[in-house]
């Protein structure tokens, strides 16, 4: 994109970002008995208190992780959905690991990490393979991996893992030396928050200062010129859903060993989902998309502190996210403005 | 391994499989004709859950399940018409608007049921209607084939109907010579002057109202109430069912029959003493398998059919 392009593309956002605002308080106003409460507390709810703000950063962290994992498969051009199934069955892995290895601090979550991502991109690795190979649409067969990982999941906990004595449907505890370091007190905000800021800044330069992201742009932009310039299209698409499913699976094990002490999910926790529309409204960049998780989590974290003292329901958030990535990906929404700020650039 | 076929030889498994298998048959249906017009429908999904809860809602008002039936029929078509509209005049790429449609489907369903009931996982207080078994007279007293094919939901009768129907549509009426001809080549189309558009939104509309059917029957004869999410990717198993089928309607029946059979496994073996998320997955996992299947297939059928072509080309 030119410059030019990049600017309106900003403009677009904003206004897209305004439009949800106002869209979510214009049900709260519908909806609500109490709105002035309602509103107070979904503008301003995440920042009212160190707690809520460290809610806030807890969750930005593994939507940094699915959000940079969605994007990097969407760069290539491929709709794999199967980031949830791999930041699900990473946490798995990670936990595994957590449980039953007796390793020195930092090394112990570091090995947990690096297995829950190699799991997590065999679960993103292989609808990407079936496309290549045989064509089979990655779409669905994503979307089907979700559920088998989830399923294969549950199996693998309640069968291997599963503390009996603790009376609900969880793990063992984890190993002391596995769990990362909570850095701000009084919130639980941990060590995961470095790596995904790390993560962010490698994953940008991956994508647009190295051959291996110029390779995934270019398949993404243009498959037939990808291979006339002699790309091997094929290594490169599996490579990049494998490189996502791995940063999907970190994600997952990053937050299950920040957060928890046990492995006690018993649903998909939806950051695989979150983490698509991050990538949508990060126009698929790297180094915008902790602005898209901000923001996302600002919502979630808002809506959730409201709905537990009002009578709001938080699911409305859904439906302002599904406004968003329609309006994002409309391309014809202010195409007029984008057709004058082209315009303008050329002339002057 | 015995107790296994007992399970499978019993005729009320039959029944059973010919019962799950509705709602994904509905939905393939769907796929299939929006697919045949050239646009994926993803929110195939997202449709079911808005009808299946708008059939809940509208037969509790009104007293009728048939009236549910229609709204829930009308809601299906109104959201494709909306996804219609989002990716054919604001240009949204359709598989982004789909997953969009599934999301306000699934937040804004349990968003309407709270509102309503101040519930947010079922609808169970709300004393909506089923839609009405039948009994086929002479068939009934069959043994064996009675108690499998007779006693189904009116709407189980329906959906293998419409595969004869969509079947007719499709190849036996202009409207459906234009939809497959926008899928084929819309620029083909358009040079003789049938409207793309118009015609995507045709076939959008009636693949909506396929899986305002499929969402329909969720609540009103597969169980009698509405819980959150509970589609369970029957939308997108249905996706694969119709790409499996090779895009025709009595191969997405066929498969949509072969996940119904997984499906109906999946329910029984849990009397067994077989891990349920084990058997749980078996659906999901013979998807994948059956569209790899396929594809497999089609690309060796392709690469035959590439030498004999190109052996004709040396033989001229």
């Amino acid at each position: 994109m030119t410059k030019a392009q990049w600017r309106f593309e900003f403009y677009r956002t904003g206004v897209v970002i305004i439009t949800a605002v106002l869209l979510s308080l214009l049900i709260i106003v519908l909806v609500s008995d109490m709105p002035g409460l309602a509103i107070k507390l979904f503008l301003t709810g995440p920042l009212d208190s160190l707690r809520h703000f460290g809610n806030l950063v807890e969750m930005v962290v593994p939507l940094l992780f699915t959000g940079l994992a969605t994007t990097v498969m969407f760069t290539a051009s491929q709709f794999n959905l199967g980031a949830e199934g791999a930041f699900f069955f990473g946490a798995i892995g990670a936990a595994f690991i957590a449980v039953n290895w007796n390793l020195p601090p930092v090394l112990h979550p570091a090995v947990a990490i690096v297995w829950g991502g190699i799991i997590g991109s065999v679960f993103c690795g292989i609808p990407g393979a079936l496309k290549v190979k045989w064509g089979s649409s990655e779409l669905v067969s994503s979307l089907m991996f979700n559920y088998i990982a989830f399923f294969l999941g549950l199996y693998l906990i309640n069968y291997l893992l599963r503390d009996v004595t603790a009376g609900a449907m969880v793990s063992f505890p984890f190993a002391n030396s596995s769990k990362l370091v909570k850095i701000i007190p009084k919130t639980r905000i941990h060590t995961g928050l470095f790596i995904a800021v790390f993560t962010v800044l490698v994953m940008g330069v991956f994508t647009y200062r190295t051959r291996w992201g110029y390779r995934i742009r270019v398949l993404g932009t243009n498959i037939e010129f990808a291979r006339y310039s002699g790309i091997n299209t094929t290594w490169t698409i599996v490579m990049s859903q494998v490189l996502g499913g791995f940063l999907a699976g970190m994600g997952g094990s990053i937050e299950l060993l920040g957060m928890y002490r046990r492995f006690e999910w018993q649903t998909l926790p939806g950051y695989g989902w979150t983490g698509i529309i991050v990538a949508i409204l990060a126009h698929n960049n790297p180094f915008y998309v902790p602005l898209a998780a901000l923001f996302l989590a600002y919502m979630k974290i808002g809506s959730d502190i409201m709905s537990r003292s009002t009578d709001m329901p938080n699911e409305f958030v859904a439906i302002i996210q599904g406004m968003i990535i329609i309006l994002i990906s409309a391309s014809s929404f202010l195409s007029k403005q984008r057709h004058k700020m082209i315009v303008r650039e050329a002339i002057s | 391994m015995n107790a296994v076929f007992e399970i499978v030889l019993n005729p009320l498994f039959a029944f059973s499989v010919l019962r799950v298998s509705t709602p994904i048959l509905f939905a393939a249906l769907g796929a299939l004709i929006s697919d045949k017009a050239g646009v994926i429908n993803i929110a195939l999904e997202g449709i079911m859950l808005i009808s299946a809860l708008a059939g809940v809602i509208f037969s509790a008002i009104s007293g009728s399940a048939f009236f549910g039936l229609f709204m829930a029929l009308f809601f299906g078509g109104l959201v494709a018409f909306g996804l219609g509209y989002v990716s054919l005049k604001l240009k949204t790429d359709v598989i982004l608007a789909g997953i969009a449609i599934n999301l306000i489907a699934s937040g804004g369903t349990v968003f309407v049921l709270f509102l309503l009931t101040g519930d947010k996982g079922i609808s169970s207080s709300l004393a909506s209607k089923l839609l009405p078994k039948i009994d086929i007279p002479i068939l009934k007293s069959i043994p064996i084939l009675g108690p499998i094919l007779s006693g189904h939901n009116i709407l189980t009768y329906f959906a293998f109907i419409s595969v004869f129907l969509v079947w007719f549509l499709l190849y036996r009426t202009p409207l459906g010579l234009r939809i497959r001809a926008v899928g084929e080549n819309e620029h083909a189309v358009d040079s003789v002057g049938i409207s793309v558009v118009k015609t995507r939104f045709i076939a959008l509309i009636i693949s909506g109202v396929m899986a305002g059917f499929g969402g329909a029957y969720m609540t009103m004869g597969y169980i009698s109430w509405f819980s959150r999410d509970m589609t369970a990717g029957r939308g997108f198993i249905a996706l694969a069912a119709e790409s499996m089928g090779g895009a025709t309607p009595l191969g997405s029946m066929l498969s949509s029959l072969l996940f119904g059979f997984f499906d109906a496994l999946s329910n029984s073996l849990q009397l067994l003493k077989i891990p349920y998320e084990f058997v749980s997955m078996l659906p999901y996992v013979a998807t994948v398998v059956g569209l790899v299947i396929y594809t497999t297939q089609k690309t060796k059928r392709m690469h035959r059919m590439r030498i004999k072509a190109e052996s004709k080309k040396e033989v001229l």
